[in-house]
C-alpha cells in the first residue's frame, strides 16, 4: 500500500478546518487526479501527504510507515521517497536552472557531493535530460528569474523527475501553461509514473484535463472527499454539485501571501 | 488660526512630543558635561589652530612613507586576520542560532517546536556575550596577556566581530524567503544542503555586503586599538600626535580615507561582478 489514510483531519493553527474525515487508500502505481473548487482543501491534502503538514486527527501511512511516529532522521529518509511539485515552485531567483533541478536529489546525495555540485554541477547530463523531456533543455544554464511562470513550473517538475521518487504529488502542476503544453506536461508525468510503476497524485483545476489523463478521479469539496470514481462513471450532475457556487467561494479562498520584507539592524 | 475647523489636529501632539524629547535630552546633555564654550575659548582655539596649521605640508619623506606603508599593511593584516577568525566562529554560530534551518518549522508553517527554540537560546547567548564587550576592552586585556603588538588586535577583533557577524548572519538567514529551503527539507534534504541550495542564493549578496562593511569597520577598529598598543596605523598616529607632528597625522588620515574608499569600491565590485 502506497498511501493509507484513516479518518484524517487537518485544522490550521488559526482554527480553520481544512480537511475532515479523509479515508483514502492508494495502491502502488495508481494515477489519481484530485479535483474540486478553490479552497476545497486540495493543496492541504497534498501537503499532508507530503508530510509538509501534520494531521490533527486520524492516521496517515506512507509506504506502510507512519511518518509522524518516526524520528526526524528516518522521516527525512521517508520524505526523500516522495516528490512534491508546487504550484509556484519555490526557487531562489538567482539560482541557475541546472542547480534547481539537481537539488531534487539532495535527499539522496552526501553533503560533500551536494556542496561540490554548487561549485560545478556534478550531473549536467541528468539535469539536461530531465529538462529535455519538458522541452526546456535550452534553459539549462539560465537563471530562474529569467523564466516565465509556465517555464518555472516545468523546472519544478523537472526537479521531481530528476529526484525519481516513488510517489509524485503534484499541486496544480500545469496551472500557468497553455492548454497544449499542459496536456503534454501531464502526459510526461503519466508516462513517468507508468514507466517506473510509481504512484502519481495530481490536483487539477481543469476538469477536462483530469478526466482525459487519469484513470481515477477524487472530488474534494469543503475538506471532504465527495466522490472517488473512474472518469467514465462520473455524471455531469456530480461535477456540477462539486463546483456549485464556485465563484463565491473562490473570492474568499485566494488570499495572497504577504510580501517578504524584513529590516535588518546594522551597526 | 482660531477657526477650530482649520486647526491642525496633529499640532498639539507634535508640540508635546517635541517638549518631551527636549525634557528627556536635557539631563543627558548636562550629565555628559558637554560645554561648547571651550571650543571658542581663545587659548584653546589658538592651540588647535597651531596644530591644524601643521597639517600642511603633508609628511612625505621616504623614511616616513616606508613606515606608513608598513603600518598600513599591518592594519590591513590585523583587520583581515581578525575577520577570518571571526568568520570561523560566526558562520557555525549563525547556522545554529537561526530559525531558518529548523526541521520542525518546515511542517509547522514556520514556527519551530518550543524545545528547538530553547536549544537556540544558549547559542544566541554566546553570540551576545562575544559582542557585548567592546573590542577596545578586549584589546586592553590581550595587550596585558600577550604583550604589545598586532596579536592583541587580531584576537580582539575576532572575538567581538564573531558575535556581531553571527547575529546579523542569523537574521539575514531568517529574513530571506523561507519557502525554497522548506521545500527542500520536505523533499528529504539534509539541513546544510537545504541551506546551501535554498537560503544561500538569496542571502549571499546581503551577507557579502555586510561582511565587507564589517571589514571596513575592522580596519577602523584596528586603528583605534593601535592607540592602546595593538600595532598598525593607530600606534603610529598615537606617536605622531604625541610629537605634535601635524603633517604626519594628516598623511595618515589621508591613508585612512583611501582605505575606506577602497573597501567601498571592493564591495561594489564584488556585488556587481560575482552575484
Amino acid at each position: 500500500m502506497s498511501l493509507n489514510l484513516t479518518g484524517v483531519g487537518l485544522t490550521h493553527a488559526n482554527g480553520q478546518v481544512a480537511l475532515r474525515e479523509i479515508d483514502l487508500r492508494v495502491q502502488p502505481g495508481e494515477r489519481i487526479a484530485i479535483i474540486g473548487p478553490s479552497g476545497a482543501g486540495k493543496t492541504s491534502l497534498l501537503r499532508l501527504l507530503a508530510t509538509s503538514l501534520q494531521p490533527s486527527a486520524g492516521q496517515l501511512e506512507l509506504f506502510g510507515q507512519q511518518p509522524w511516529q518516526l524520528g526526524a532522521q528516518q522521516r527525512q529518509q521517508l520524505r526523500g521517497r516522495v516528490g512534491l511539485i508546487h504550484q509556484a515552485p519555490p526557487l531562489p531567483p538567482r539560482q541557475r536552472v541546472v542547480t534547481a533541478v539537481l537539488a531534487g536529489k539532495l535527499g539522496q546525495w552526501s553533503l560533500a557531493r551536494s556542496l561540490l555540485s554548487l561549485l560545478h554541477p556534478v550531473d549536467i547530463q541528468g539535469a539536461s535530460s530531465a529538462l529535455g523531456r519538458l522541452d526546456l533543455a535550452d534553459k539549462l544554464f539560465e537563471r530562474c528569474d529569467q523564466l516565465s511562470g509556465g517555464q518555472l513550473q516545468r523546472v519544478g517538475i523537472a526537479r521531481v523527475l530528476y529526484q525519481a521518487p516513488e510517489l509524485i504529488l503534484a499541486d496544480e502542476p500545469v496551472s500557468a501553461m497553455d492548454p497544449l503544453l499542459a496536456g503534454h506536461t501531464l502526459s510526461v508525468l503519466n508516462q513517468e509514473a507508468s514507466a517506473r510503476k510509481i504512484t502519481l497524485l495530481a490536483s487539477l483545476h481543469a476538469v477536462e484535463l483530469a478526466l482525459a489523463h487519469f484513470p481515477r478521479i477524487i472530488g474534494v469539496r469543503e475538506g471532504r472527499i465527495v466522490f472517488d470514481l473512474p472518469p467514465e462513471a462520473i455524471s455531469p450532475a456530480e461535477l456540477e454539485a462539486l463546483y456549485a457556487n464556485e465563484q463565491l467561494q473562490s473570492l474568499e479562498a485566494v488570499a495572497p501571501a504577504p510580501p517578504v520584507c524584513v529590516q535588518i539592524p546594522r551597526c | 488660526m482660531l477657526n477650530p475647523a482649520l486647526r491642525d489636529p496633529a499640532a498639539l501632539p507634535r508640540l508635546a512630543l517635541t517638549l518631551l524629547a527636549v525634557l528627556l535630552l536635557w539631563p543627558g546633555l548636562s550629565l555628559s558635561e558637554l560645554n561648547l564654550a571651550v571650543l571658542v575659548d581663545s587659548d584653546n582655539a589658538a592651540n588647535m589652530g597651531r596644530f591644524l596649521a601643521d597639517f600642511w605640508p603633508l609628511a612625505h619623506d621616504p623614511q616616513f612613507l616606508r613606515l606608513l606603508g608598513r603600518a598600513t599593511l599591518e592594519t590591513l593584516a590585523i583587520a583581515t586576520a581578525g575577520m577570518a577568525l571571526a568568520l570561523l566562529i560566526a558562520i557555525p554560530g549563525a547556522l545554529l542560532a537561526s530559525r531558518a534551518l529548523s526541521l520542525s518549522a518546515a511542517h509547522r508553517s514556520g514556527r519551530p517546536a518550543w524545545w528547538a527554540q530553547a536549544l537556540r537560546w544558549p547559542v544566541r547567548g554566546v553570540l551576545i556575550v562575544l559582542r557585548s564587550v567592546p573590542e577596545i576592552v578586549w584589546a586592553l586585556l590581550f595587550v596585558r596577556a600577550v604583550g604589545l603588538g598586532p596579536t592583541a588586535g587580531v584576537l580582539a577583533i575576532a572575538i567581538t566581530y564573531s558575535g556581531m557577524l553571527g547575529k546579523v548572519y542569523a537574521e539575514i538567514f531568517e529574513s530571506v524567503d523561507p519557502r525554497p529551503s522548506r521545500a527542500l527539507l520536505i523533499a528529504g534534504s539534509p539541513r546544510l544542503a537545504a541551506f546551501a541550495y535554498g537560503v544561500l542564493p538569496n542571502a549571499a549578496a546581503e551577507m557579502l555586503s555586510y561582511t565587507v562593511y564589517r571589514w571596513e569597520c575592522a580596519i577602523r577598529a584596528s586603528v583605534i586599538m593601535g592607540f592602546v598598543g595593538a600595532g598598525g596605523l593607530g600606534q603610529q598616529i598615537d606617536l605622531s600626535l604625541r610629537m605634535f607632528a601635524g603633517g604626519e597625522v594628516a598623511s595618515m588620515l589621508l591613508t585612512f580615507l583611501v582605505l575606506v574608499l577602497l573597501a567601498d569600491q571592493l564591495s561594489c565590485l564584488l556585488r556587481t561582478r560575482l552575484l
